[in-house]
């Protein structure tokens, strides 16, 4: 595998009395695909939330290829390489899917304001330059014949996949899937697993996913990482996950006698 | 009929000149409500501010040699000084703790507070601005054209192209849309809020002294409260077209020039002296209230529901 991407060590958060995550440690690698799976309010988002920069950890540090990330703004977080979606699709909606790539695009712009009133020349260079960079993204996920669409008039699963396309054009080493496949049916959400497996051969980007589809969390991650209530409980390879004791009893309940599977 | 005509067509035309400087004003509040949920009531005091750099500005211009006009890059820089230091040193602390409702009394103090300082700076009577342009009477078809309010118009339409322009073509111009459609999400695309909130300030400050340029350049005095019942009537505009929405603010800020200057016009001849032209600004309140009966959220906006 490649070099370390992402490490965090002991990082923790507690609003209040509540321990919302204790402990946790990750490291993942370039190319790799983790999964971060856990029963509803296990602190999942929390994590990302903690990744990104909008919580400020109480306890620990975390590292994007060994640059602490602890105490810089999320906008910075997301500078140094760490992009991530939303658990509910949050496009810029009455924006067109080519101005949403182009506004993830734009903090690598390197022209400022005075420069786009000055230097026209170079402006509309850039400008062009970029706009061509966002139009190949969108055409990995088939989005560029939609390039000028209204953000918010596109089906359920290409705003998914214009989300993921808005996070890839930040530019960044890490990316945060947030239940990329919530709400997908099944032909959507095989799209979609078709598009993260080019996104990795692609641009060699380490991803951790939260997931609830457990098939398709077996089926395309190296390793997962199971929380629940801020604690993680187990780590590990896929059939390794789903043979563990605490994991089953974690997701149906210490009880034996209940026959519920999560869905 | 002939002469009636021409009169109506000069109405017209004072209608859009007087309106493109509400327009001009509405677009810094339906910029500010737009990127951060705020009716930022001082703004019209900004005008205020604009035309008193003017009024001091002009004559140490017209020393060095310079045009008059040239004394509007002061006033454009003062504005947008004026305007980022209310947003950093009274918004943004009470916007960060409090809640909504606080920072709109926190708008409505600033207002109140550039007012009395101008009055104490410079006193509370009316002051006579310089004459900032003069520029030749056309004649087209037979119809008086006055220059100054042609070119009062034609600076207000340049203004706003080049703001659409900015809007929809630049790097910050998207940056501000993305921040006002969902600042979180925006800042997760590594976009700088608060830097994009201080320019959408400066931007709207800065149109705010360029509306004082034209509006002094009709009505040559500043005032402290000359931004007063300019700044309403411009909130009107705003909310009008739809506060928010930039091609609304433009639309609004049009149609309240246009309806205030013909019932200034018409209206005694109209309804037989019964109301008079004295009326206009209830007219072009009643407007407001019927739009917003029949369409709540402005002539350009969407009807939507309430996030869930």
């Amino acid at each position: 595998m490649g070099e370390l991407i992402l490490q965090a060590k002991h990082l923790g958060i507690s609003f209040g009395g509540l321990k919302a995550v204790d402990d946790f440690n990750i490291e993942i690698k370039a190319g790799e695909l983790v999964g971060l799976i856990g029963p509803n309010g296990a602190g999942k988002t929390t994590v990302f939330n903690l990744l990104t920069g909008v919580y400020a950890p109480t306890e620990g540090a975390f590292f994007l290829c060994g640059e602490k990330m602890n105490g810089k703004k999320t906008h910075q977080v997301v500078q140094s390489g760490i992009a991530r979606t939303f658990q509910n699709i949050r496009l810029f909606k009455s924006m067109t899917v080519l101005e949403n790539v182009m506004v993830a695009y734009g903090m690598s712009i390197k022209y400022k304001i005075p420069g786009a009133i000055f230097r026209m020349g170079s402006y509309f260079k850039e400008e062009a330059e970029y706009r061509e960079k966002a139009l190949d993204l969108l055409k990995i996920f088939d989005l560029d014949d939609k390039a000028d669409y209204i953000a918010d008039n596109l089906p359920y699963g290409q705003q998914r996949k214009l989300e993921i396309a808005r996070a890839l054009a930040t530019g960044m080493k890490l990316l945060l899937l947030d239940e990329p496949a919530a709400g997908m049916n099944p032909t959507e959400t095989a799209d979609l697993l078709r598009c993260i497996n080019i996104i990795r051969e692609r641009f060699g980007i380490a991803i951790l996913l939260i997931e609830h589809d457990m098939s398709l969390v077996m089926k395309i991650c190296e390793r997962i990482v199971v929380i629940d209530y801020g604690v993680t409980i187990a780590q590990g390879l896929p059939e390794e996950i789903a043979s563990n004791q605490r994991v089953i009893a974690a997701y149906l309940g210490a009880d034996e006698e209940e026959e519920d599977v999560p869905c | 009929m002939g002469t009636q005509v021409s009169i109506f067509i000069q109405q017209i035309i004072n209608g859009l000149k007087i309106g493109s400087v509400y327009a001009l004003v509405a677009l810094g509040y339906t910029m500010v409500y737009g990127i951060i949920r705020l009716i930022n009531f001082a703004h019209g005091d900004f005008i205020m501010v604009g035309s008193y750099v003017l009024l001091y500005t002009i004559p140490i211009m017209v020393a060095c040699g310079l045009p008059a006009w040239t004394a509007i890059i002061l006033a454009v820089t003062a504005c947008a000084a004026v305007g980022v230091t209310v947003e950093k040193v009274a918004y943004k602390p009470v916007r960060e703790k409090g809640t909504k409702m606080s920072a709109l009394i926190t708008a409505i103090a600033m207002s109140l507070f550039l007012e009395n300082l101008a009055q104490t700076v410079f006193g509370a009577s009316p002051k006579p601005v310089g004459t900032i342009f003069s520029f030749p009477n056309l004649e087209l078809a037979g119809i008086k054209l006055n220059g100054n309010t042609m070119l009062t118009i034609a600076i207000g339409v340049v203004m706003m192209i080049a703001l659409q322009l900015f809007v929809k073509k630049t790097k910050m111009g998207k940056a501000m849309r993305a921040v006002s459609e969902d600042g979180e999400a925006a800042i997760l695309m590594g976009i700088n809020k608060n830097r994009t909130i201080s320019i959408t300030f400066a931007i709207g400050s800065a149109l705010a002294a360029v509306a004082s340029l034209m509006y002094c350049a009709s009505y040559p005095q500043a005032t402290p409260t000359l931004g007063s019942m300019l700044g309403l009537k411009a909130f009107i505009a705003a909310v009008l077209g739809g506060i928010g929405i930039i091609p609304g603010a433009m639309l609004g800020g049009i149609v309240v020039g246009l309806v205030e200057s013909l019932t200034k016009a018409y209206i005694g001849t109209l309804t037989g002296g019964v109301i008079t032209s004295a009326f206009s600004d209830a007219i072009v309140f009643g407007i407001l209230i019927v739009v917003l009966i029949v369409k709540p959220s402005g002539i350009l906006g969407k009807n939507v529901g309430e996030k869930v």
